[in-house]
């Protein structure tokens, strides 16, 4: 899952280069590009064929595409898949509305800080999933205790580097900012928020991914529909194709969040030099 | 009356001592600083690292308050920071999140001026400073000595009475930091401003002020103010190979070279006492 996140990252920087220079360059940088995919598929299929592992446990990529794409005629894949997202999006979305200002206020004062660190110390080493029986018990089976989860999970990430990102600006931005007489107020707004925006949007991207992964673990558990259901249903139900099928999906949907979130990013740090290094 | 004034000024910090625990007792950094500056007057302040150079000026910028003794600007006592006196940094300071304009808006927005007078001013001051057309530059994109100017600009164009410079160009090559040497003192002639220059360049010290402060170090005292009689410096082609400069140049090392061994003895022995690196050591050409 790490790898495939940063082959997705790269291209889109190196498309930029390569757009300046000849067709032929750009298809010599997609094929590069494809390759180790192509050949990924290509083992996958041939592979079961020959025998060498048993079909009914490895089934052949065709088979898989086959079986997805009946999911997908069916209308059973995009339930599956609504299920899924609308829980992810919202824990997604809520848990950045709870831990940005609240990181913003911890990293701003000090006093706060001091006072809630060992708390937050000992939650965000806590992991999620632990806690998933908890939620349940008190929230129920339904949807309510999933995205709680996801809030939880999605949190941490995000409220520690809004935090680390408050207190780590530059000093001497600062001193420089009050040097010219601005208040607090004005500081904060126009100096250390802007400045600690690469940060929090460290956070955000772990936190896009940490939500897909708790949310496949949670619907697991206990579920009606998502596709972390329709993986474990049809490995029960020993539908090997449909099972690779929800996986592949998974791994489809965590590319594009976090595509959507790289391009977010740089939407708003647009001024730093170097996009590619985190 | 003078423009700003050194009232027996002394600032003590409270200090940890070397094995981290309680109090180490008090730190003098400045002692008895008495001095008059001018009106559109071209101060340097020159002195061996760790002299508390930069303490003197973080207090005329009213970040923080003398210990004792009082500072005086126009024969008010400083109440805190105010747009009356710019700040040039050694590290440019600039917000890498806005361009050079958007960093020269930053100062102008922060004394109120806003719409077509403010990009107008902007644009004013890169002019000034050489860099039209780099307006919609970030920071990244700038060289050192590109910043710099930036830096000046954006202190410049609140129109400060006073300008304070803190070894603005000690992280520059020496081409760049020549040729920013010329353009600032065409820059003072022209703006009319108080320029209190810090450097621990005894080069540029006698090249820029018309008077050179001399600092001790620990604690930071006053040693000597000499007067620089070179006149019409920025129309002086090499004005460093100027037997009068060499003289004068000779003087303050003279006066400095004590100092600089006290003050490289003290570092050892801080060194050896603690590992907390210093990140600010420096020497005297």
């Amino acid at each position: 899952m790490a790898t495939a996140e940063k082959s997705v990252v790269l291209p889109a920087v190196t498309a930029k280069n390569a757009s300046a220079g000849l067709p032929i360059q750009l298809a010599g940088k997609l094929f590069k590009r494809s390759i180790a995919i192509l050949l990924l598929a290509a083992v996958w299929e041939v592979v079961p064929r020959t025998g060498a592992v048993e079909v009914a446990f490895l089934p052949p990529l065709s088979e898989v595409l086959q079986a997805w794409w009946n999911l997908l005629v069916s209308g059973e894949l995009w339930n599956h898949f609504e299920a899924s997202i609308i829980r992810s999006l919202s824990g997604f979305g809520i848990a950045l509305v709870i831990a940005i200002p609240l990181g913003l206020l911890i990293g701003w004062y000090r006093g706060l800080s001091e006072l809630l660190t060992p708390v937050l110390e000992l939650f965000r080493n806590t992991a999620a999933l632990a806690l998933l029986p908890v939620f349940t018990l008190i929230l129920g089976i339904g949807e309510t205790s999933k995205i709680t989860l996801i809030v939880f999970a999605c949190s941490w990430p995000i409220l520690l580097n809004t935090i680390s990102g408050v207190k780590n600006v530059d000093p001497l931005l600062i001193k420089s900012a009050k040097s010219m007489g601005l208040n607090s107020f004005k500081l904060f707004t126009k100096v250390i928020l802007p400045a600690s925006v690469p940060t929090i949007f460290t956070g955000v991207r772990l936190a896009g991914a940490g939500s897909i992964l708790v949310l496949i673990a949670a619907e697991m558990v206990g579920a009606k529909a998502g596709l972390g259901y329709l993986i474990n249903y049809a490995q029960f139900n020993f539908q090997t194709p449909e099972m690779y099928a929800g996986i592949l999906t998974i791994s489809l949907i965590g590319l594009l969040f976090n595509h959507g979130l790289v391009a977010l990013e740089r939407k708003f740090t647009a001024w730093k030099p170097n996009h590619n290094e985190s | 009356m003078a423009k700003i004034s050194f009232q027996h000024v002394s600032k003590t910090f409270k200090v940890r001592s070397t094995s981290g625990k309680k109090d180490g007792g008090e730190f003098t950094a400045l002692r008895d600083i008495h001095l008059d500056v001018q009106q559109g007057e071209f101060l340097t302040i020159v002195g061996p690292s760790g002299c508390g150079k930069s303490t003197l000026l973080d207090l005329l910028a009213g970040l923080t308050k003398p210990s004792t003794g009082q500072i005086l600007i126009d024969g008010r006592p400083i109440a805190g920071p105010a747009l009356d006196r710019g700040i040039v940094f050694q590290q440019y300071a600039l917000f890498p999140w806005k361009t050079a304009r958007g960093n020269i808006e930053f100062g102008l927005e922060a004394k109120g001026i806003r719409g077509k007078e403010k990009t107008q001013r902007a644009r004013e001051f890169l002019a000034l400073v050489g860099l039209s057309g780099f307006e919609d530059r970030y920071p990244h994109e700038l060289s050192g000595g590109m910043k710099q100017r930036v830096a000046i600009a954006r202190s410049l164009a609140y129109d400060p009475d006073i300008l304070l410079m803190d070894e603005p160009f000690a992280a520059l090559d020496a081409q760049t930091r020549e040729t920013l040497q010329s353009e600032l003192l065409r820059i003072w002639e022209q703006t009319k401003k108080t320029i209190v220059f810090i450097t621990h360049g005894i080069d540029e010290a006698v090249y820029l002020g018309q008077r050179v402060a001399v600092m001790t170090s620990r604690p930071g005292r006053i040693k000597a103010v000499i007067d620089i009689p070179l006149l019409g410096r920025a129309q002086e082609e090499d004005l460093r190979s100027d037997p009068e400069f060499g003289r004068i140049r000779h003087e303050i090392w003279t006066l400095l070279r004590d100092e600089v061994q006290r003050a490289q003895a003290y570092e050892i022995q801080d060194s050896s006492a603690s590992s907390d690196a210093n990140s600010d050591t420096k020497e005297v050409m």
